[in-house]
């Protein structure tokens, strides 16, 4: 199978992610091939499997709901490429 | 013996306890060990020679104050850079966290500092731990202490080439298809990939979460043990850590083999398996059945379907990880004009090729129209090979496999082909699929003199039989002993 120059582009727009025309048509080549390989999966029947999601034991785990100090502001801050006071800055949204 | 560095953890223990050495001297001689090593072996991301020193001296104190202090107190060990350790770079072998520095310790980093262990840097690794190679890391390529021209293996393979070179005693990885078991396999060491759930995730960089497994690479499964024991055990801070007890793995127990039966999928040992690989795979289930164990040929028949079932399911769960690496809070941000163009942009230039092409390949999985028969389909055959795995654990304790169809491969020989190096994930694949633990150790060499290692699998938490079998058969050869010339 082979992906369409579009969808590779919808792809890369879905995940932003900039990509160049190089790139485009070297992931467009790749992950078809691979995509052909894991065409394998489509003969298998599972009509009546379950499909698997996570890897917990039973169901849902509880926790007491207890309040726990998480990271001050400070910590949260100082890893960011620009703030603003005590706010991550980012640029504008709209025009 | 002529070197601190040649000691093995478990005489690292000792020696420090009969106060027969520092930890300063210990740490010290570790740290020359890599001044030399460093330049010929790019082991690790980042170094914290200081820091580790400080600690180490710290730790001579407090054992002078309290000789009953724990046992582990001024040991060195290394990180992969994949997790938290408060204060220390983390980059998870990217680009776009080369100037991350975490606020806090994962769960495992907060452990090996309450039992007062030294941490000396952080070791090399694909980006987000995506890759078997160490190739995707952008701080350049791992060489393989046995053989320069060659692949440490991946993603861990830092980690195993530092424990290989003999620059720390002890170290940890991460395994989600085969990361930690690979390298130790490339590398001639011991790995651990513990039981889904059963060490805590909490600070380390998700790259896909239901199989993600936080594991330790030693020179044998002793001192892997040590270290195991320590980092194990509920933790409410993740929400997949198991709820079983704190699991206590004793070595002391008898080494015959009676009533062990073993497993050996036919599977396993198909076309693309490198010959000396399983002649080396066949003698050493031999050597258990020698030790008393008996030896049962069984079948996993979806085996063949765990790479494009895990090169779904991962790469869909790393798109949506790897999402919050926006530029926004964290890492490098490349300032597109507004917000639309410096996500994209960030991310385009700042992610590798490899991330790059798993984020596409997930989010295409995921994406609508394409989801039921991709990412669906994938969780489906999942169940199947898990249901392989439960069916063989019926009729045996553990399975015995090779780790990968070769040795270690030449630095460059898979580039520009993606898939024919995910074709080399297949044998560790299938555990993460299913969650069930898996300890890889050498078993021989080829004959290029790289080392061979083996497989051993178990059910949900049996890791203690898992390496008292493991311990078993190194209490009877010699394999891990082996050191490459350096």
């Amino acid at each position: 199978m082979t992906l369409t120059q579009e969808l590779v582009e919808h792809i890369a727009e879905l995940a932003r992610l900039d990509l160049s025309d190089k790139e485009m048509t070297r992931y467009r080549q790749q992950l078809s091939a691979i995509l052909e390989y894991f065409e394998a999966l489509q003969a298998i029947d599972t009509d009546n499997i379950s499909p698997t999601s996570g890897m917990q034991e039973g169901s849902s785990m509880l926790r007491p709901d207890d309040t726990i100090d998480g990271l001050g502001i400070d910590d949260v801050l100082s890893n960011a490429p620009d703030i603003h006071g005590r706010q991550f800055r980012v640029p504008p949204i709209f025009n | 013996m002529s070197h601190l560095f040649e000691l093995k953890l478990t005489e690292v223990v000792q020696a420090l306890s009969n106060k027969e050495i520092s930890s300063r001297e210990l740490t010290q001689a570790y740290l020359d060990r890599i001044d030399k090593l460093e330049p010929e072996l790019n082991v690790f991301i980042t170094l914290d020679p200081d820091n580790a020193l400080a600690q180490a001296n710290f730790a001579d104190i407090k054992r002078q104050e309290d000789p009953e202090e724990t046992f582990l107190l001024g040991v060195p060990i290394a990180i992969k850079d994949v997790l938290a350790v408060k204060g220390l770079r983390a980059t998870a072998g990217s680009k776009i966290l080369e100037s991350f520095i975490p606020p806090y310790d994962a769960t495992v980093v907060e452990r090996l500092r309450k039992a007062g262990m030294v941490i000396i840097g952080k070791t090399n690794t694909d980006e987000f731990a995506m890759g078997s190679s160490t190739e995707n890391s952008a701080y350049g390529v791992t060489h393989n202490p046995w053989d320069t021209s060659r692949v440490p293996g991946g993603s861990s393979g830092g980690s195993a080439a530092a424990v290989a070179a003999q620059m720390t005693p002890i170290a940890l990885g991460t395994d989600t298809g085969g990361s930690v078991r690979q390298p130790a396999s490339f590398c001639g060491v011991t790995g651990l990939k513990p039981t889904y759930g059963r060490v805590s995730r909490y600070g380390l960089i998700a790259y896909g979460s239901s199989l993600d497994s936080v594991g330790v690479l030693g020179q044998d499964v002793e001192d892997v043990a040590l270290i195991y024991n320590l980092i194990n055990g509920r933790d409410t801070r993740d929400a997949t850590s198991s709820q079983n007890p704190k699991d206590e793995i004793n070595l002391n127990g008898n080494r015959t083999l009676q009533n062990v039966r073993v497993g050996v999928p036919d599977e396993y040992f198909r076309k693309g398996l490198q010959s000396e690989v399983e002649t080396a795979v066949r003698d050493a289930i031999q050597t258990l059945e020698t030790l008393g164990a008996e030896i049962h040929i069984i079948q996993l028949p979806h085996t063949q379907y765990a790479v494009p079932v895990y090169y779904l399911i991962a790469p869909a769960e790393a798109s949506a990880n790897l999402a919050r690496f926006d530029g926004l809070r964290y890492g490098p941000r490349v300032d597109g004009g507004n917000l639309r163009d410096t996500y994209t942009q960030t991310r385009g230039q700042l992610f590798g090729r490899e991330t790059k092409r798993r984020i596409m390949l997930g989010t295409y999985a995921l994406s609508a129209g394409y989801q039921d028969a991709y990412y669906g389909k994938a969780q489906k055959v999942r169940t199947l090979i898990q249901g392989d795995f439960e069916k063989a654990f019926e009729k045996v304790d553990l399975i015995a496999a090779p780790v990968a169809p070769t040795t270690a491969f030449e630095i460059g020989a898979h580039q520009g082909d993606p898939l024919s190096m995910y074709l080399e994930d297949i044998y560790t694949l299938p555990a993460n699929l299913a969650g069930v633990p898996g300890i890889a150790f050498p078993v021989g060499f080829d004959s290029r003199r790289l080392p061979i290692g083996m497989q051993l699998i178990g059910a949900h938490f049996k890791e203690q039989i898992l390496m008292s079998v493991a311990h078993s058969y190194q209490s009877a050869t010699d394999w891990h002993t082996k050191k490459p010339i350096l």
